[in-house]
């Protein structure tokens, strides 16, 4: 059991995020065609809007959640005067105020592709398969919130800071060890977030990673050279 | 002064006959595969008519184009940039698939594979997009064909704005009706560049073409929604959004666009404008709409003019180019003789396919004995309306241009009518119009004989020059991005379909 701990801990999350580095390094050089937001507005728009925003919102909360709750350590939520009680006590209420308003969106999004005969024909497997694991996910994150509940003095959220600070700083046996004795659903919430990070470069996920900011600085029109003099 | 070339077009309506053969081999060669069915590059509409996509014309309904805002500044319709950003989960202006219409095939099949049956088979639709039966087609890319569909449907018709009796266009003796092909206007201000989150859109300094980088586009959509003829396409396939090209690739040849080349009335024309980027954005951003079709004359540049020239060299502009701006059909007819207009000079983006007024709504009126005559000339300010609906469609609501232009058309055909079949110089008729007997001529050439090597005065890009060929051999000539690589290894590792396969196959039969 310890093996497999560290394995899937210890070891899974460096795979996992080598995959996700080198993958969308290789697709964005060779495939970059295929670099897209997959958007399927054009066919159905209505229930776009209403699921396409409510999950962004969510789950963009969500992510800044995790980014800033796990990774930075919690000397520095203590300089704020957070205390680890009420670290706890944020990540419940605004974790699930934004889990709640991305499964909002998300159960419209899975009902819009698996329901419209227009997107349902014209879905890859990986569209449906993504938005599976993102709703597994979410309900795994949004049941955690029930475990936490019982441990307010925020001790559990202690082990999983140090799980992650620990795997970014390449301490992989302190990590294994830090989350193994954690309630199975967070386990499996963190197994699962991993293997995000590995489907990352092979689905549509990668326009993340081309979120336009430059526009706003950029001039409004372009012109290009066909033939560079 | 900066000095640039544009490959401008012109349409003359006035021949038109409407046949489409331009919208065909543009859609044999350009868009003809799946994903774009629904996409027609290039498209013809009759006139008065809501169009393609519906209502295109609206913009209070789908922010297309540029305005200036409180400030006197130009903005894009759809919003600046940073509500453009906030709005990149889901557009508010996008088009959906239903205001083009929904593509469609018929089970052709069937009509081979049926048994023995008591009816007569028949072929019935089914959708390109869900692969369903359609049990009905209720829009097409050409639904209002020659006045199909009622008139209280097409008189939403945005160039009725204005109008008071529009409904007397409705009755059949008074109506009136032209074809309107339309393209990407490859504008000198394109508003579809300026709203594309990533990028990817931008024009060639070398021709003014507009072209959507097919690898940098991230199918952010914001480029449908901007451009106010409606005329970029998001393919559903591929998640990229697609445009005219003008044929770049024939036209780096020196060869015309294809609708261009395949155009049976022989009524479009290709050349090069020269302009002065500097003054793209003051033209733009003229106060009064009206004087935008003015503004937009006043940035081109006498092609003959030595100092334009010198300045064109010094641009690097070659000498087939400036020889070429010199013989361009396009600048005669816009600048020279002025009967080609542009399309919807209101929407700012400063577009370079222009227009010559078709004569069919004035002639049928005129055979009707409703119009009063000055001479030859018919008095066209008694004939308000069509008028009115030409200037709202080519000069912001400006009708002097637009009776400029038929009055000297009108004014050519009594000349021409007068010396061949009377034998006389009626240069009276002429004077009338402000034309000299020398321009009349030309005028004759161009637009009644319209020879090929009149119409089409297209340099080539010396690409032998600019490129090494060496450093291209066994490379992929045309490609839709990617290079060479078309995904289609077997595997299909990142998701892309392979191009030509088909994703939604209507043949399965269950009747």
């Amino acid at each position: 059991m310890a093996h497999l701990n560290l394995f899937a801990f210890g070891i899974y999350p460096y795979i996992a995020i080598a995959i996700m580095v080198i993958g969308s390094w290789i697709r964005y050089d060779r495939e970059q065609y295929s670099w897209k937001t997959s958007s399927s507005q054009l066919l159905e728009s209505k229930q776009l809007r209403k699921g396409s925003i409510a999950f962004h919102i969510g789950v963009l909360g969500i992510f800044l959640g995790h980014f800033f709750g796990l990774l930075m350590p919690k000397e520095i939520w203590y300089l704020f005067g957070i205390t680890t009680q009420m670290k706890q006590l944020i990540a419940i209420g605004a974790g699930g105020l934004f889990g709640l308003i991305c499964f909002y969106g998300l159960t419209i999004l899975i009902k819009r592709r698996l329901f419209n005969p227009r997107i349902r024909a014209t879905s890859n497997p990986m569209d449906i398969a993504i938005l599976f694991l993102l709703y597994a996910q979410l309900i795994l994150g949004l049941l955690s919130i029930t475990v936490s509940m019982g441990h307010l003095d925020g001790a559990e959220m202690l082990k999983l800071m140090a799980w992650a600070q620990n795997t970014v700083t390449f301490n992989s046996l302190a990590a294994a060890e830090a989350i193994s004795g954690v309630h199975w659903i967070f386990k499996l919430h963190v197994f699962l977030g991993m293997t995000l990070f590995v489907v990352f470069p092979f689905s549509r996920l990668v326009h993340m990673l081309s979120v336009p900011v430059q526009y706003v600085r950029r001039q409004h029109q372009i012109v290009r050279q066909r033939f560079v003099r | 002064m900066k000095v640039r070339a544009q490959i401008g077009m012109v349409l003359n309506l006035d021949k038109c006959i409407g046949c489409h053969t331009c919208s065909i081999t543009c859609k044999n060669v350009w868009t003809s595969r799946e994903g774009v069915e629904y996409a027609w590059f290039n498209n013809v509409e009759t006139k008065p008519g809501i169009g393609f996509p519906k209502e295109w014309e609206n913009q209070q309904k789908w922010n297309g184009g540029w305005v200036r805002n409180k400030s006197g500044k130009l903005e894009l319709k759809i919003g600046g940039k940073r509500r453009i950003l906030a709005n990149i989960f889901a557009n508010p202006d996008l088009p959906e698939i239903d205001d083009y219409y929904e593509p469609f095939d018929f089970d052709y099949q069937h009509l081979h594979n049926v048994g023995d049956t008591k009816h007569q088979p028949v072929a019935r639709p089914r959708s390109l997009i869900s692969g369903q039966r359609m049990e009905k087609i209720e829009w097409g890319p050409n639904w209002e064909e020659i006045l199909g569909t009622e008139f209280a449907k097409r008189k939403v018709d945005q160039n009725f704005n204005e109008v008071v009796q529009k409904d007397i266009y409705g009755q059949f003796e008074k109506t009136f009706m032209m074809y309107l092909p339309r393209l990407c206007e490859h504008c000198l201000n394109p508003a579809c560049v300026a709203a594309c989150p990533s990028g990817a859109i931008y024009k060639r300094e070398e021709d003014g073409i507009v072209l959507i980088d097919q690898d940098k586009c991230r199918g952010w959509r914001m480029c449908v929604s901007a451009c106010p003829y409606k005329k970029i396409y998001y393919n559903w396939k591929t998640g990229k959004s697609e445009k005219c090209t003008f044929c770049f690739p024939r036209i780096e040849a020196g060869q015309p666009t294809v609708c261009s080349e395949t155009c049976v009335g022989r009524i479009r024309y290709l050349g090069v404008l020269l302009y002065d980027a500097d003054k793209i954005e003051v033209a733009a951003n003229t106060p009064n709409e009206k004087d935008l079709y003015q503004a937009q004359l006043d940035i081109f540049l006498d092609p003959n003019d030595p100092a334009v020239i010198a300045a064109a060299r010094a641009e690097g502009i070659s000498d087939n180019w400036i020889k070429a701006a010199q013989r361009s059909p396009v600048y005669m007819m816009a600048m020279e003789w002025k009967v080609a207009l542009p399309l919807h000079p209101e929407y700012r983006t400063l577009p370079m396919v222009w227009y010559v007024p078709p004569l069919s709504p004035i002639q049928s009126a005129v055979q009707a004995g409703h119009v009063g005559m000055n001479g030859e000339i018919p008095d066209l300010k008694s004939l308000r309306i069509p008028l009115r609906y030409l200037a709202n469609m080519l000069t912001a609501g400006d009708e002097a241009p637009v009776v400029r232009a038929l009055e000297r058309m009108i004014a050519m055909r009594a000349f021409k009518r007068a010396q061949q079949v009377d034998g006389v110089e009626d240069a009276e008729v002429l004077k009338q119009v402000g034309l000299t007997p020398v321009q009349v001529e030309e005028m004759y050439r161009y637009m009644a004989l319209a020879n090929y090597e009149d119409r089409f005065v297209i340099p080539t890009s010396h690409r032998a020059y600019a490129e090494n060929a060496y450093d291209l051999k066994s490379s992929c000539g045309f490609s839709f991005g990617n290079g060479c690589g078309d995904g289609n290894n077997g595997v299909n590792l990142f998701g892309t379909k392979a191009k030509g396969v088909r994703q939604v196959i209507p043949v399965e039969i269950k009747d």
